[in-house]
């Protein structure tokens, strides 16, 4: 396994009490496999991964158990000064907003070549000439041209294909992509959706993919990790999930969004609102939110139930919901 | 189709690009509306999608007002909004509303709720008069579904879906007939998206509304809508029903755009054809000669350079009737199915036409 | 940029990492709490803005405490002599420097006179130059940068014309040179030279919070309900822009009350025997190796007069930021 987090957990402490954004998360990924979490805000899927990258605001974030287990290390047990080695050059993220991520004042052949000055130790002229071989790697038209320009002078996709030259420059073997195409328009969305699995085969990476949307999910994941309050309530390989999904969660997910190919009359809907971290309901967290709670829900946290070999739920009554 | 609220044609909205401090030199506009025809019917729900920057934003600003068009008409109940004045121009305002985006921004922090929805009949004193106005308020919480006895809060004590509700509750409280609403989910999350969606469709029936829902998600914008018109670049290009849009699409644009969507079904991965459109949209101030989608479109001809092609049924659909036959301004407009139906497996690639 | 927050939205939409994630979920747990700070039944009274800001700022203790202070400061100035039985004005040169004694706790100061009584004597002048020229330059600032802010155009431009011209004008020598041509003994004066080259500070400040603030959905939704302008400046952009005016203006509050003294150091300000705090600061100052007294107490009554006024500016500002309740 080439990234393995286990039992992570971390809590921010803030004026009004302690968030427990992540509560004992685990999950894996192999080279040249995608990795989805789905969630949605305040689920823990940004903070997990941010655990795992090592950029967690700390404070007000503390990582309070768990281990990362990357090719075998616990980088949580690194020094900072090992731990940033790991960071840009082994592993390396892609974030949601490229023109914030982007430095506005440098040219982006400074920026992608900045990449092999620090970890390379290259010379700014092969620095120069890594950049524009980068951009021809992720599609930018005129690249030599365009090495030149700011990050303001490109357009939307084109900023988040430098976002991910950015993240392959140091050729890594774990690229966690915090929501990449959500800020891009849907044609857009789908060009760098499809340049990054692309890439992804081509360099045998793992792939992180942290996303809300179901959609995209389904269309590159080879499995799905689906967060709830901190937990993975629910992880199986993409195509089992969508065809019966053991979690009233995840099933309610499935079922509240709109098809574009069919035209319903009223969309499921989940009642209530996600829980207050700071106040997770005892039992299951979603037992307020579910139509298949019992007492047991209110008193006993369930355990990750093994569904199948490859197939975990963390619900008491799994095959009831598997069931219908 | 039932009578028609409201009638738009021919609008146009164009910012002008000025240079000089004192003495200022236009020097090309910014085209974000470039000649929008569409009718509203009474209880219909006419969906808008689009891309960022293709105007359906700015449509809708103008619709309620807070943007004058530069030409162009905007008919409601047959009296043109632009030459309004006075009275008969409050009431008209009173009858179109509009929801906002986004729900952090859009509800005035310092306000208590009561005083968000109850802003409304202050401005138009004559709806309500002021004593009941507060019973008001607490009834139009109730209606969509929030507590009544949340009206002293302010709105940063709610979450997102909830402060929507709130914003939908502002745009009731006149009882309007049209409400705009430009793009009221999108900053949701999911599973709170279909409480907001099922919210407002039990309240267009309660109400006898009518809507025009602005939205970049075609999945949820075919859910609401009973027709849709795609914008690309400031005009409409292609519109009819939700039918004939989403399963009947000829302007390559449209189906470009619904082939993009990505569809919650990992089967589909391998039935479905993408068309991938190179590039990106050219800049509103700089629009391309003739066909505007034409420096995307893997159909593009010499023709398309030359000519506008008119929103109207292309030639070769004007003779048969079905659902192929409606608006789509292309010259070479052909039906393709992008999205596979669930029960028809198989060959969504039978009719592909991707470019590659 | 007509369409911008499109995109700006989608952005928004999908919680942007770890800390949005728990600012959401925050502003989600307080309506999981009935009742909330306060059990508001549908009886319950309507409330506005600045009645929860007075019913918060009741129950601050940096609001009491500073309010007590500024109320102790006025009533003193207004009637000096309820704590002050002598006369600021009556020295005796005999017992210029001495220290104190009984019956004259501050001792006297450079001219004989008795210390106690001209700082207490002193509050009356010192207070209303600050509040009157703060008054001032909040009043003019914030209605003209308010206005250039909310209808930009030729007015803004014009305007901002004049606050760079004003803006360059050196404050002391300003002052040197518009004062020294003033005959009249009163405060008036002063005050006016204050206002005219301070206002430009606030309408910097309010003329930004403006623009910002005007930029937000909830304008643009009052507008669309029809509102006026003065409605939409009066409800929605005023009681959003207004912090950071409140901010400056207690600052400025604490620095008028200096420049006064600076002013009548430099012999065109006030002028014996007017009594403010500035002046017998200004003639303490040569001495204060010998007799730190003299400069001691009027310069600790003008410590705690600014810091007064900054605390209770910082909690008026708390009180009007729903947000923080």
């Amino acid at each position: 396994m080439l990234l393995e987090v286990r039992d992570l957990q971390v809590e921010f402490r803030t004026r009004d009490g302690v968030a427990k954004a992540v509560n004992g998360v685990s999950y894996g990924v192999d080279a040249g496999e995608t990795l989805a979490v789905l969630g949605e805000s305040g689920s823990g899927k940004s903070v997990t991964a941010q655990a795992v990258m090592g950029i967690l605001d700390i404070p007000p974030g503390r990582i309070t158990g768990g281990e990362i287990l990357f090719q075998g290390r616990d980088l949580l047990k690194l020094k900072e000064d090992e731990r940033r080695k790991v960071r840009g050059a082994e592993m390396a993220m892609i974030f949601q907003d490229a023109l914030s991520s982007l430095n506005p004042v440098l040219s982006v052949g400074d920026q992608l070549g900045e990449m092999f000055v620090v970890h390379r130790g290259m010379s700014k002229k092969d620095a120069r000439a890594k950049a524009v071989d980068l951009m021809e790697r992720v599609r930018i038209p005129a690249a030599r041209e365009r090495v030149k320009d700011y990050p303001h002078q490109f357009s939307g996709g084109m900023r988040q294909r430098i976002m991910i030259a950015m993240a392959l420059a140091l050729e890594p073997a774990l690229i966690i992509a915090d929501e990449p195409t959500t800020a891009l328009d849907v044609t857009v969305q789908a060009q760098v959706m499809d340049l990054l699995a692309e890439l992804q085969r081509e360099y045998n990476m793992g792939l992180i993919l942290i996303t809300h949307d179901l959609g995209v999910v389904a269309d590159v994941a080879d499995k799905i990790a689906v967060m709830y309050a901190g937990r993975i309530v629910e992880s199986a390989p993409v195509h089992d999930i969508y065809k019966v999904p053991a979690h009233p969660y995840t099933k309610g997910l499935l079922e509240s969004i709109p098809r574009l190919d069919q035209k319903g009359q009223e969309l499921y809907a989940i009642k209530g609102l996600p829980p207050n971290l700071m106040n997770i309901p005892p039992g299951c967290a979603f037992n307020p939110r579910c139509p298949l709670a019992q007492d047991v829900c209110r008193t006993d946290e369930p355990p990750l139930h093994e569904v199948d070999e490859n197939r975990r739920s963390a619900c008491h009554f799994w095959r009831e919901c598997m069931n219908g | 189709m039932a009578e028609a609220i409201l009638q738009v044609s021919g609008l146009v909205k164009h910012y002008p690009l000025t240079q000089g401090i004192l003495f200022k030199k236009q020097v090309g506009a910014v085209k974000a509306v470039d000649g929008v025809d569409f009718e509203l019917a009474r209880g219909e729900t006419l969906g808008i999608v689009g891309e960022s920057g293709c105007g359906k934003s700015t449509v809708a600003k103008m619709l309620v007002n807070l943007e004058k068009p530069t030409a162009g008409e905007i008919r409601y109940k047959g009296d043109d909004i632009g030459k309004l004045s006075g009275k008969a121009l409050r009431s008209v305002r009173r009858n179109i509303q509009m929801v906002f985006q986004d729900p952090y921004t859009s509800l005035n922090p310092r306000m208590t709720v009561g005083d968000i929805i109850g802003e409304p009949y202050e401005i138009h004193p004559e709806v309500a008069p002021k004593g009941d106005r507060r019973q008001k308020v607490q009834e139009l919480l109730d209606v969509v579904g929030l507590n009544p006895e949340y009206i002293n809060r302010y709105p940063h004590q709610f979450s997102g879906g909830q402060r929507q509700r709130i914003g939908i509750a502002r745009g009731l409280a006149l009882r309007p007939e049209i409400i705009v609403a430009d793009e009221p989910v999108s900053a949701l999350d999911v599973s709170v998206q279909a409480q907001v969606i099922n919210l407002m469709d039990r309240l267009q029936s309660e109400f006898e509304l009518s809507y025009i829902f602005i939205a970049h998600d075609l999945s949820i914008v075919r859910h609401i809508s009973d027709r849709v018109g795609v914008m690309y670049l400031g005009r409409i290009v292609e519109t009819g029903k939700d039918a004939e849009i989403y399963d009947h699409a000829t302007h390559p644009y449209t189906q470009a755009l619904l082939s993009a969507v990505p569809v919650p079904d990992p089967e589909a991965r391998e039935r479905r054809e993408r068309i991938i459109l190179a590039g990106d949209v050219p800049s509103p101030t700089n629009i391309p000669s003739g066909c505007r989608f034409r420096t995307r479109c893997w159909k593009a001809q010499e023709r398309c350079a030359l000519e506008v092609p008119l929103l109207a049924v292309p030639a070769e659909f004007r003779d048969v009737s079905g659902p192929a036959a409606h608006d789509s301004a292309c010259h070479f407009a052909e039906e393709t199915v992008v999205v596979p139906a669930e029960e028809t497996d198989a060959d969504g690639n039978g009719n592909g036409n991707g470019p590659g | 940029m007509p369409e911008q927050h499109e995109s700006e939205g989608v952005v928004s939409s999908a919680g942007m990492g770890g800390a949005m994630d728990l600012a959401v979920s925050e502003a989600e747990t307080l309506e999981r709490t009935p009742g909330g700070p306060e059990g508001t039944g549908p009886a319950g009274k309507p409330r506005s803005l600045w009645s929860d800001a007075w019913r918060d700022l009741r129950r601050n203790p940096v609001f009491i405490i500073s309010g007590l202070v500024i109320l102790f400061l006025v009533v003193i100035s207004l009637w000096p002599s309820l704590i002050a039985s002598g006369n600021p004005l009556k020295c005796d040169l005999a017992k210029a420097q001495e220290g104190s004694q009984p019956g004259h706790p501050f001792g006297y100061d450079g001219q004989g006179c008795d210390v106690y009584t001209r700082t207490v004597y002193g509050t009356r002048i010192s207070i209303s130059v600050g509040v009157l020229a703060t008054a001032g330059i909040a009043l003019l600032g914030s209605v003209l940068g308010g206005l250039a802010g909310y209808f930009s155009g030729g007015y803004d431009s014009l305007m901002s014309r004049i606050t760079d011209i004003f803006f360059a004008i050196p404050v002391v020598l300003g002052g040197l040179v518009l004062l020294s041509v003033v005959t009249s003994n009163t405060i008036w004066p002063v005050i006016g030279f204050m206002v005219l080259l301070g206002w430009t500070q606030v309408y910097r400040i309010a003329r930004g919070a403006v623009i910002i603030a005007k930029q937000n959905d909830y304008v643009q939704a009052a507008r669309a309900l029809g509102a006026s302008d003065s409605r939409i400046l009066l409800r929605h952009i005023a009681p959003n822009a207004v912090a950071p005016v409140i901010v400056v203006a207690t600052i400025a509050l604490g620095t008028y009350i200096a420049l006064e003294a600076t002013l009548s150091y430099l012999g065109v300000g006030l002028k014996p025997p007017t009594v403010s705090w500035g002046i017998d600061i200004s003639a303490a100052s040569p001495y204060i190796r010998n007799a730190p007294h003299m400069l001691l107490w009027p310069a600790g009554a003008l410590a705690v007069t600014v810091l007064a006024f900054i605390m209770l500016g910082d909690a008026v500002r708390d009180a009007l930021d729903p947000k923080l309740r």
